[in-house]
């Protein structure tokens, strides 16, 4: 049987699909655009003369005798050692997502399990710090680093990420632990556990899902922050997407801009690995918040 | 919980926040009150046997020791609020007095780098938030529609623009904008003008940005809403039917109302992050058109002298801006709780 009213138009069928064309263009073509780009020379990503150069490589051709070249990528891993400013990336990114989870945990357990009071104000005085900009901060930290010696350095870049990161994770892991149910763990200490036991053998088996897709986002907001880093870390001790703003300041010499745009596509295959491997943990995470209203 | 257990297990985070979030805004405030000390001089009178000349120099030793008495300054109370960086009081009250009409008045605020970074700022997080709301849903709406099969690769491309680093994603956009960019060539063909430039013009960059920002954001709406999308009941949307409501009448009086809460969070989450827009503009180099308060902090501390007091002052200032924002929320919260 069929419901007349759930059969679309032809005209209804029409816009659905030029919307979905549409906006998987949008989405996806940027990115290609630009991953296709990085294999040729300026003049032809930059083209004065058409912009079907950058699709058959014209100058490419002219200047390197292949339609491919890989200029871009020696000019910015060989030449301007972005290799060690991706090092600096993975430092930063693993410290910060292990301190930040497992401090999370902990207070996101607290706060779940606790019935008074203050655990509402903590969570709303997390949501407020949430919803400054972590740069109006940095002109509170520089004078204190620059007095101890500790400007500069990854651990402290490390430190202050951690910090901006526990608002959200509190609130995060907050939420995903209502979802396990109290009696696990109450009854872990009729048994005889104290509260850290009971979290230890019986909260922590359970806890993963939730973790990992904490994880992803902590991950994410370490690996894409430029505001703080920027600010906080040394020339030499530099993550990526700084060390990309720095390529801009100099695109005055011809092939520089190349370099920026080898080194965006290096910093985004990362991001598209991680999303391919986990695109159900991230949905999930995205709509944790928005479910528990 | 016992209260000694819970103070154990949350000590870690809050001494973090404490450390490096709650004392950095006291910090703030405080140094948005002090200038840095001026440099003593003194001046010296060199005898020579053609005559005497005054010569200045900067005693190192008199202003080292003013630093070590006053670690944090001069005190100047609310002197750099009121400068013109700022809230630019005297400025502002010469308009006012010159200022033939509303219009005038209102360019020559502009002017002012505060009022220049505001009306930026406030106009992307209005704008911005509603488009996001709007493309998110319907994007989230012909998704729900489609053949299931297709459906995962959709949301894969769609959660690109979101996941990518901010300060990356709009250097794909811009070079592609650029006067030689792809679509930047496709604009002069459209427009018919072949020295049309999207970066020379104040109101095609403001759109550039704001065009980024919906880029960026609809996928965090599209993804909230489909997930709402799965969960609409489906007995009240066949009654709707069944009582005649045409497709539009069950997107509008089914749908939308089930959606309204998850609207509120979107635009929650939204407002937070537009009001902090910042990298596009360093991506776009469109500071010359375009300037938000982040970015205005981020400059007084990027230049060759750190202007810490300046910095200081545009934060706390900012910091005031996002409580005004976040504070219908914060209230009707308050409301509940009390209710309970």
């Amino acid at each position: 049987m069929t419901v007349k009213a759930q059969q679309r138009s032809a005209l209804l069928n029409i816009l659905l699909i030029t919307v979905l064309v549409v906006w998987m263009v949008m989405a996806a073509f940027p990115f290609l655009w630009t991953l296709w780009g990085s294999f040729k020379v300026e003049g032809d990503f930059f083209s004065k003369a058409n912009w079907a150069n950058s699709l058959t490589g014209t100058l490419t051709k002219t200047e390197t005798g292949s339609a491919f070249t890989g200029m871009g990528y020696h000019g910015a891993w060989v030449k301007e050692a972005f290799g060690i400013a991706a090092i600096n990336t993975v430092i930063v990114c693993l410290f910060v997502v292990t301190i930040s989870l497992t401090f999370g945990t902990l207070g996101g357990y607290a706060l779940s399990r606790s019935t008074y009071r203050y655990t509402f104000w903590f969570l709303i005085i997390a949501l407020i710090f949430r919803a400054m900009p972590p740069v109006t901060l940095v002109s509170g930290y520089l004078p204190v680093f620059f007095k101890w010696n500790m400007w500069g350095h990854l651990p402290t870049a490390i430190l202050v990420l951690v910090a901006i990161n526990q608002p959200f994770t509190l609130w995060m892991l907050h939420s995903f632990f209502k979802n396990i149910p109290k009696d696990l763990d109450e009854s872990a200490m009729v048994d005889g556990c104290n509260r850290f036991q009971a979290f230890r053998y019986v909260i922590v088996p359970v806890m993963w899902p939730g973790v990992i897709t904490t994880g992803l986002f902590s991950f994410l907001l370490a690996y894409n922050d430029f505001a703080v880093t920027a600010m906080i870390l040394s020339k030499e001790n530099q993550t990526m997407v700084p060390k990309i703003a720095g390529f801009l300041g100099s695109t005055q010499v011809k092939g520089n801009v190349m370099f920026a745009v080898a080194a965006v596509v290096s910093v985004t295959a990362p991001l598209f690995v991680m999303i391919m491997v986990f695109q159900r943990q991230i949905v999930s995470g995205l709509t944790a918040g928005a479910v528990k209203g | 919980m016992k209260h000694k257990t819970f103070f154990w297990f949350v000590l870690p985070s809050s001494v973090a926040m404490l450390l490096f979030i709650f004392v950095p805004i006291i910090s703030v405030v405080v140094q948005s009150l002090h200038v840095e000390h001026e440099q003593v001089i003194i001046s010296v009178e060199n005898c020579g046997p053609f005559g005497c000349t005054q010569a200045t120099t900067i005693d190192q030793e008199a202003t080292k020791k003013l630093l070590e008495a006053e670690p944090l300054g001069r005190f100047s109370g609310f002197d750099t609020y009121a400068d013109r960086n700022h809230l630019a009081v005297e400025d502002v009250s010469q308009a006012w007095d010159k200022a033939d009409n509303w219009r005038d008045f209102g360019s020559q605020i502009l002017n002012l780098p505060f009022y220049k970074a505001m009306s930026f700022t406030l106009a992307y997080t209005f704008i911005v938030t509603p488009l996001v709301l709007i493309v998110g849903f319907i994007i989230a709406v012909a998704v729900n529609g489609a053949v299931k099969a297709i459906r995962g690769p959709i949301i894969f491309f769609s959660l690109l623009p979101m996941m990518v680093t901010p300060l990356v994603g709009s250097l794909i956009i811009f070079w592609m904008v650029d006067a030689r960019g792809v679509l930047g060539s496709m604009l002069q063909v459209l427009a018919g003008d072949p020295e049309l430039s999207v970066k020379a013009s104040t109101p095609l960059t403001w759109v550039m940005l704001m065009f980024y920002g919906v880029w960026h954001s609809a996928p965090f709406a599209f993804i909230v809403y489909y997930a709402g999308l799965q969960t609409v009941n489906q007995d009240t949307l066949e009654s709707a039917m069944i009582d005649g409501a045409n497709r539009w009448e069950q997107i509008r009086y089914v749908i939308i109302p089930h959606l309204l809460p998850l609207t509120t969070f979107i635009a929650l989450m939204q407002l937070m992050d537009n009001f902090r827009v910042f990298e596009p503009i360093v991506s776009f180099a469109a500071s010359a058109h375009a300037t938000s308060l982040s970015w205005s902090i981020y400059n007084d501390l990027g230049g060759e002298v750190r202007q810490l007091s300046s910095a200081a002052a545009t934060s706390v200032l900012t910091i005031i801006g996002v409580a005004i924002l976040l504070s219908p929320v914060l209230i009707r919260t308050w409301r509940d709780f009390s209710r309970k």
